[in-house]
Parts: structure tokens; sequence; C-alpha cells
């Protein structure tokens, strides 16, 4: 069917950069600065959420901007792949900017100014990326977010920080300047374009495969927010930053961009028939499944709560990864929704994270014994985000997950339904002592009364419990979605 | 024959030094060369809007006889490739002005007579369409620069200036005598496109390739004849840096462009590989070299050295996209490395010190200074969306063409190039604040404001819509390509 044009998708992007560039010029007037992101984030979320019937009927919202090279267009380009996680990502950052503010206030943060206009404007290259009709526009959001987030991760400018900081930029920029560049120049090469196209860019022309197979790795390292082992260890070091950072790196914008690359690149660049036809597929699965358990023992031995998240975002990334190159309709369909599951899911704990640090000033769960009488809501929201993660019905987890586990069977691969229980096990172990510890174990001294619920942040932590539930429920617009991906 | 818009561009800044003569203020100098340059711009930018980009013939020509006798004429006239650095040399051209305003201090009016006598000099190179012509503006260059670095240099600027002297006269000898063996070759005429048109035996053609590398490889610099930017780049002041990065070294590449590939075609392709070995060396080794600086301005210097090499790598991996990419490539290191050139003189003015390690936090202290040195550092590194991205895209896409090693070795020093940068920005503009550094120092004003927007739109602007600039040369870059592989296939 005929794309329908429109100037939707660039509105989308605008709205988030005009935000950022508000926030810059209300400076000075702390309340209107505060205002803007929130107000922004509805709009781009009615934006976006008004272009899904067009995608959900099977059509493209396109908007050709102009040509870059030959054969490279800027454009942007709205299909069902880009809609999931357009949807996560403003759905999120309504939630998100709420949350920052009660945050940032109870802190007392410094350059909150710049938080507000890096955090707006990772929003705008987190959409534009997922809008992105070729690999091209993709790569220049991505960098971009990449940069934004920079000073978002060394926000605190400590030591610590700095550190963390540098760590992050060197595996992000180090991957995109080697590894990803030579990618891209070597597809430009081969097929004189950059574009994504249903069935596989690459499928269309002649290529040796052990050349394909070198560009193949190439993206999936070279897309290092993906953070699959060994290009995983800036994302603990990245916890360095404020914990609404953390759940933006984590949930809404920063590793949802890499996992949403190399699902581009495996449906759109290689397609699904290549990656199979060149045997990537099940070397693919290998690989990410040592991520997924590997990344699984190292949250077991994390005691810093967000250090433990992190690890467990490692692990549920390669979940996504791991649909999609069993090559199975169904095993694809969970990777997908797994986009929006695990983000819903991450975000809530993160918050959690961060609104027991507020409350108590508690990062280790050693210390959080008995917190849950103190901080209900909280803690209720955190063994909900649990029980997702572990893939417990009726949660978003449970739906991905079983459509994985399915999918698997499908593919006639057992090895990797073995993973899946595996890993979710390991979910349950390091995840349920958290909620236990907090609400059956009992405080080493008394703490003091001014540990209580924050309304701003309690508030939107509560939203993103319940949003893991709905969609546990209610999944049918991203399975809708990612069927007509998969189609 | 029309209006005579190229002496025109030419002579403008040679008659503003003229002027500048008489003048007795330093002030009145100062706007007199800023108005001669920005005027010369001007024509510039009338001469892109005529140009037509459709075909690859030379416009705007102009012939008038010199020595009929030994077939000397003054032929001045542009292709595409002209064209596009005809219009950089003008563009840095004022900004070299505003980058000296208070940065020379003494003898102001010798200094903007010395940059705008240089500017028409390398106006002229890029102009002449006789080969005689060529080598007069070529070899005249020197003096200018050697005064600009020898006069208003640094503590060590005898030495640099001499040490520049040196090496490029060794160069232009060797050029001197391919231009001779040329001229009896070629029918003796000096007339450039007579003598693309002659088809020289392998042997001359050989012979000829290597005194023109080692003429051209001293500009370029590539290495190992490299040696002697480090020092002129550091003793040279900022205005000085920003001609040697932003023109000069561009020069070498015209010529490869200009003689080595269209005279010399089938030397061009045999030695080719050797070529590209060496723009890979260079690649690799001044990424390596500029990793390993604390000198501000010896890291950008170094940077450069890796930087050409991508270009040169592009010209010789001899398909389109490489061709096209690495002449892109070198406008775009005239402007962001021009720019960063300007931005370490303007950090020195204001500390007298080139030592990252006495840098730090400076982004508090100049917002506006450290936003746009991100800019151009990013520009630098070729990120995504900035104008060396396209160009490096290009090159990287034309040499992984012609051979997979040496596309793997530039990727090294594509990772290398962030590597230095991005650790040259955060110890200079991030970090815990430094004490070696007096604070607060100014952020930049309305007149370092002038100099820094224009290279910022054109990072911008070539980073995301190429297309105009690319156009300029493609005719040209095709007619190149048919000539040299025509004739490689002609045998």
């Amino acid at each position: 069917m005929d794309p329908v044009t429109s100037i939707r998708p660039l509105l989308a992007v605008a709205v988030a950069g005009l935000a950022a560039l508000a926030v810059l010029l209300l400076n000075n007037r702390e309340k209107l600065r505060d205002a803007v992101s929130p107000v922004a984030a509805i709009a781009m979320f009615a934006i976006v959420v008004s272009m899904a019937p067009t995608v959900l009927a099977g059509r493209t919202v396109d908007l050709r901007l102009f040509e870059i090279l030959p054969g490279i267009d800027f454009t942007f380009r709205v299909d069902a792949l880009g809609m999931v996680f357009a949807t996560v990502s403003s759905l999120l950052w309504i939630v998100a900017a709420i949350y920052s503010i009660g945050y940032m206030r109870h802190l007392k943060e410094h350059a909150q100014t710049r938080f507000f206009a890096c955090f707006a404007t990772s929003l705008a290259a987190a959409v534009g990326g997922a809008f992105a009709a070729n690999l091209f526009t993709l790569v220049i959001f991505y960098e971009v977010l990449s940069l934004v987030t920079y000073p978002l991760v060394y926000h605190h400018e400590d030591e610590e920080g700095w550190t963390g900081s540098r760590k992050y930029l060197v595996y992000l920029m180090g991957a995109s300047k080697s590894v990803l560049l030579a990618a891209l120049a070597l597809t430009y090469n081969i097929a004189g374009s950059l574009d994504f196209v249903a069935g596989g860019l690459l499928a269309q022309v002649d290529a040796s495969a052990p050349l394909l197979t070198i560009v193949y790795f190439c993206y999936l390292f070279g897309f290092a927010k993906a953070a699959v082992m060994p290009m995983h260890a800036w994302l603990p070091a990245a916890m360095v930053a404020p914990t609404p950072v953390s759940a933006l790196l984590h949930a809404v914008a920063v590793v949802k961009m890499g996992v949403f690359c190399v699902l581009r690149v495996i449906f759109h660049i290689f397609g699904t028939g290549l990656v199979d036809g060149l045997g990537l597929g099940i070397a693919t699965a290998y690989l990410v499944s040592f991520t997924i358990l590997m990344a699984s023992v190292y949250a077991l031995t994390r005691d810093d709560l967000k250090a433990r998240l992190a690890y467990s975002t490692v692990s549920q990334l390669s979940y996504i990864v791991l649909g999609a190159v069993l090559l199975s309709p169904v095993a694809m369909v969970g990777g997908i929704i797994h986009i929006a599951a695990h983000a819903f899911s991450k975000i809530t704990l993160f918050f959690c994270a961060g609104s027991i640090y507020c409350a108590s000033g508690k990062r280790n769960i050693s210390e959080m014994a008995g917190i849950g009488r103190r901080l209900p809501w909280t803690m209720g929201a955190f063994f909900v985000g649990s029980l997702s993660m572990i893939g417990v019905p009726p949660t978003a987890g449970f739906v991905s997950k079983w459509y994985l586990a399915l999918g698997s069977v499908e593919a006639g691969e057992i090895a990797f339904l073995i993973v899946l229980l595996v890993s979710s096990v390991l979910n349950a172990a390091y995840f349920l002592p958290v909620s236990y510890v907090a609400f059956f174990g009992t405080e080493a001294q008394e703490s003091p009364a001014t540990v209580r619920e924050i309304p701003m942040m309690t508030i939107p932590l509560v939203a993103t419990a319940i949003l893991s539930v709905s969609m546990g429920i209610f999944p049918n617009y991203f399975l809708a979605l990612a069927e007509g991906v998969v189609r | 024959m029309g209006f005579p818009l190229l002496s025109l561009i030419v002579f403008t800044p040679a008659a503003g030094a003229a002027v500048l003569m008489v003048l007795r203020s330093d002030n009145a100098v100062r706007w007199t060369a800023l108005g001669v340059t920005v005027l010369d711009l001007a024509l510039c930018i009338a001469m892109l809007v005529g140009f037509d980009t459709s075909t690859h013939e030379m416009q705007f020509t102009e012939t008038r006889p010199w020595v009929p006798a030994l077939g000397i004429a003054y032929a001045l006239g542009i292709d595409g490739i002209s064209a596009l650095f005809v219009f950089l040399t003008a563009l840095l051209g004022w900004i070299c002005v505003l980058a000296s305003w208070v940065a020379i201090e003494r003898k102001v009016k010798e200094f903007m007579i010395s940059l705008l006598v240089m500017q028409a000099l390398m106006l002229g190179v890029f102009c002449a369409l006789d080969l005689f012509l060529f080598y007069v503006f070529w070899e005249a260059m020197l003096i200018p620069m050697y005064l600009i670095i020898g006069v208003w240099g640094g503590e060590g600027r005898v030495y640099a200036a001499f040490k520049f002297f040196l090496y490029t006269l060794a160069g232009s000898l060797l050029f001197l005598i391919g231009v001779i063996v040329l001229y009896f070759h070629g029918g003796e005429t000096f007339d450039i496109l007579a003598l693309t048109a002659q088809d020289l035996p392998f042997r001359v053609q050989a012979w000829l390739f290597f005194a023109f590398l080692i003429a051209f490889a001293v500009k370029v610099p590539m290495v190992p004849v490299h040696t002697w930017l480090p020092d002129a780049h550091v003793q040279a002041p900022t205005a000085g840096s920003i001609i040697l990065a932003g023109v000069l070294l561009k020069m070498g590449a015209y010529g490869f462009l200009r003689f080595s590939l269209p005279m010399l075609p089938e030397a061009s392709v045999h030695y080719s590989t050797l070529m590209l070995a060496l723009s890979a060396l260079a690649i690799v080794y001044g990424g390596l070299l500029a990793l390993a600086q604390d000198d501000l301005k010896k890291l950008v210097a170094y940077s450069s050295i890796s930087h050409m090499g991508f270009v040169t790598l592009g010209i010789f991996a001899l398909n389109l996209r490489g061709l096209e990419g690495g002449i892109l490539q070198m406008f775009n290191h005239g402007v962001t490395t021009g720019a960063l050139f300007l931005f370490v003189g303007l950090i020195y003015e204001r500390t007298h010190t080139r030592s990252m390690a006495n840098y730090g936090g400076l982004m508090k202290a100049a917002p506006v200074y450290t936003t746009f040195l991100a800019l151009f550092t990013l520009s630098s590194m070729a990120l995504p969306g900035t104008n060396s991205f396209v160009g490096e895209l290009l090159v990287l896409s034309g040499g992984f063409a012609a051979s997979m090693a040496v596309g793997t070795a530039a990727i090294l020093g594509a990772l290398l190039g962030a590597a230095y940068l991005l650790g040259m920005y955060r110890k200079v503009a991030l970090g815990p604040a430094s004490v070696g550094v007096r604070y607060k120092i100014r952020d930049v004003n309305a007149r370092e404001m002038a100099a820094i927007l224009p290279l910022a739109v054109f990072v911008l602007w070539v980073g995301l819509y190429p297309k105009p600039f690319l156009g300029i040369i493609d005719a040209s870059v095709k007619h190149l390509l048919a000539q040299v592989h025509a004739k490689e296939s002609g045998q």
C-alpha cells in the first residue's frame, strides 16, 4: 500500500528539540522551565500515537527531506518497528519527566537546566532514530543520543562521575568510530544505498558470504548501546548518573536505541532470509545466550541495587536480540514486544531505586531491610516490576517471554528454551530477595520518620507498575505492531 | 574572453596590500585588510553563482601571451576542483585577518601585507592554467609564509621557518626539474591543458611521477617528509596556522589532482598501491603521534597529517567515491582544522599556555567557547551529521573498494582520531577546574564570534546537505577519472 506523506514524524522530533531550547531559555524561571518537559512529552506522545492507526493498517508515514549522497537521503519513515520504539519512549518520557522534577528538586541537584535540556534532546534523538528510514539518518540520531546523554552521565561532576562517563563515551564512540563505521562504508559499497528495505537491503545484491558475515558482526558490536558482551561494560559504569538518567538509559532511550538498531539491521538491512542463509542466526543466538546468563550471574553478586539492575538490563536486552535471531515469526514477535515489556518494568525498578535513595539515602540492598514498611507503594511497585522481569503472569514480561519460549520451540532450538528458563530462575534469585528483605527483614535500627514516600516520585512509579501489568493483560497494541514487522 | 573575474579575484588582495603600504594607523590597516578580504570573498561567491556545474571544461578562462618565444602565457581558468579551493581560500582569508586582530601587536602593517600577498598567491596557484605561471605562484608563496612564521612566530620561529623553507624548497626543485622535463616531452608548451592531452611514454611518466610525488608529498605532508609541519604550526601565529592547515596543505593534494593523475595516468595507476600504503601509514602514524601530544597545537598539527592521509587515500583509490570524498575532505579539513587552530589561538591569547595539563573545566568559565569547540572537535573526529563524516564515509567506501587492508588501516585511524580528539576536549573543557590556568578568562566576543560562526555553518551544511559541494566537483571528478582510466585501458 502507498505510504502516507506527513510532516508528523518531523514534528514529533521537533517538539522535543524545541522543548530543550525552551528549557535553556527559561533557565532562571524554575517553575515554568520544569513545566516544559511534561507538556512536551504529552504533545510528543499524542503526535506519535496519531500515526498509529495508519501504521497498524499496514501503511507507513513517510517524509523525505533531502538527498545527502547518491542513494542516501535524509528521510523519515514510520513503520511498525519504529512505532514500537517511539510509543514506548514518548509514553515513558511523560512519567520520567514528572519523576525527574521530583527527584531533582528533592535532592536540590545542581545544573538542572542542563539536565532537563539534555533529557529532552535525548528524546528527540530517540524518536528521530525510531523514525529514520535509512542507516545514515539513524546513525546521526544514534550519535546525537550518545553525545547528549554524556553530560547526563557525568552530571555529578565528581571523580566517580568523570570516570564512569569516560568509560561510557569510550565504549560508545569507540565502537561507532571503528566497527560501525566500517560496516557502514562496506554496506554502502556493496549495496550503493543504506535504505531499510523489507526483506533486507543486502539480500538484493550479490556479495561474498565471508564479507557479509564480517559486516554483520561489525553491526552487532558496533551498536554498542545494545550491550551484547563484551560491549556491555559501559552500562554498569554509567550507573554513576542520577537515577532518572539511569531510567532514561535503561528503559526509555539509550539501550533501546541499541537493540532497535540491531533489529533494524537484522530485519531491514540483511533480512531474515539472508541471516538464515549465512547461518548467522544460531551463531548470534549462542552469543547472546552467553550474555543473558553471564549478566544474570553478575547481577546476583551485586549488592548495590542500581548495579544489580544494570546487569539485569544487559541480560534482558539480549532477550530482544535472541528473539530476532531465532528467526521464527513467533520468537521475533516476542523479541519485539520485549522492547516494551522490559521498558515498562525496568523503568519501574529504577524509579523505585531512586525513590528509596531520595527517601532514605540507601543504595545497597543489604541496608534495605524493613524499608517496605516505610515505603509500601515504592516496594509494592518494585515487586510488580520484579515479577514482570521474571515473567510471571499477568505481567508484561510474561507475554514476551511466552512468545520467546514458544518461538524457540517453533525454531526447533530447545537449547534456548533452557536458556530462557534458567535465566528466569536467575532473575527470580536476584530480584525476589530484594522485596523479601524489604518487607520481612527487620531494620537494624529504627529509621527516622523522614523516610516516607515522595508523591512526585511515587505517582510515576506506581503508574509504570500499572503499565507493566496492563501490558500483560492487554498486549494487543504491541502484538499487532510486532506482527506487522514480521509479516 | 569576457570579464576577467579570476584576475580580479587573484589581484584584489595584492592591490589591497599595495594600499596598506601607504596607511599609517594600525586600525586603518586592520579594517582595510578586512574590507579587502571580504570583498574578495564576495567576488568568489559571485564566481560560484556563475559557475556551470554541468561541465568539466575550464571556466572564466583568460589567456594573454606573456613570453611567446617559450610558450609561456598568462592563462587563468578554473574547473570544479579548483573552484572549491578558490572559495575555501577566500573564506579563510578574512578569518585570518580577524584572528590576527589583536594577536599581532607589532608590525601590524607588514603582517597584513604578507597575509594579503599570501592570499593572492594561493588564489593564483588554484587558478593558473599555465605551468610556468603556476610555478611562479607556487614558489612565491614561500616568501610571505616564511615571513609570517619567521617574524611573527613564537620563540623557535627562526628554526621552524628555516625548516619549512628547506623542506618545501627541496620539493620544489624536484618539481622544477619535472616541469622542465614535461616541457620538452610535451611539445615545448607550458599550457596545462595541452600537457594533459599528451601521451607520455611510461618510463617518462614514472620518473615524473616520483619527482612530483616528492614535491607534493612534502606539502601534503605525507609520512616520512612531514616533520616540518609540527614545528611550523607550533611557531606560526594563529593566522599562519590557519593558512598552513587550511590551504597550503591542500596544495600538495591539488598537485596530485592537477598534474599526477591527468598527466601521468599510467604511472598513477601503477603506483597507486604504493600511494595507498603511504596514505594508510600517514593516517595511523599521524594519529598515534597526535595521541601522544600534550601541546594543543601539536595535537591539531599531527591530526592534520592523519586527516590528509584520508585525502590522499581517497585520491589514489582512483574511484569515484574515493576521489569525491578525498576532495570534499580537503575542503572539510580546511574548515574544521582552520577552526581548531583558531580556537587554540583564542585560548592561547588568554592563558599563554598550550599545554593540556594546564587546562580543565573550561566549560564553566567559557561556555560559548567550549560549545563551539565541541562542534569542531566532533567535526574533526567525523561524527555523523558533521561535514567530515560525509567525506570520511566516501573515502572509506572508495578505500575499501580499492583495498580491504588499506580500508582497515583507515578505520584504525578513525578510531585513533576519536581517542585523541575526545581526550583533548575532556582535558580542556571538562573535569575539575585546573589550577594552572588563571581564571576568570573571558568568553568569546563579537569579533571572535564573527570568525567562528561561518565555519560552524559549513560544518553542519556540508554534514547534512553536501549536495551543492559535491555538485561543484562532480563533473570535473568524473572527467578526471575518465582521463585516468581511458589511457590505462587504451594500453
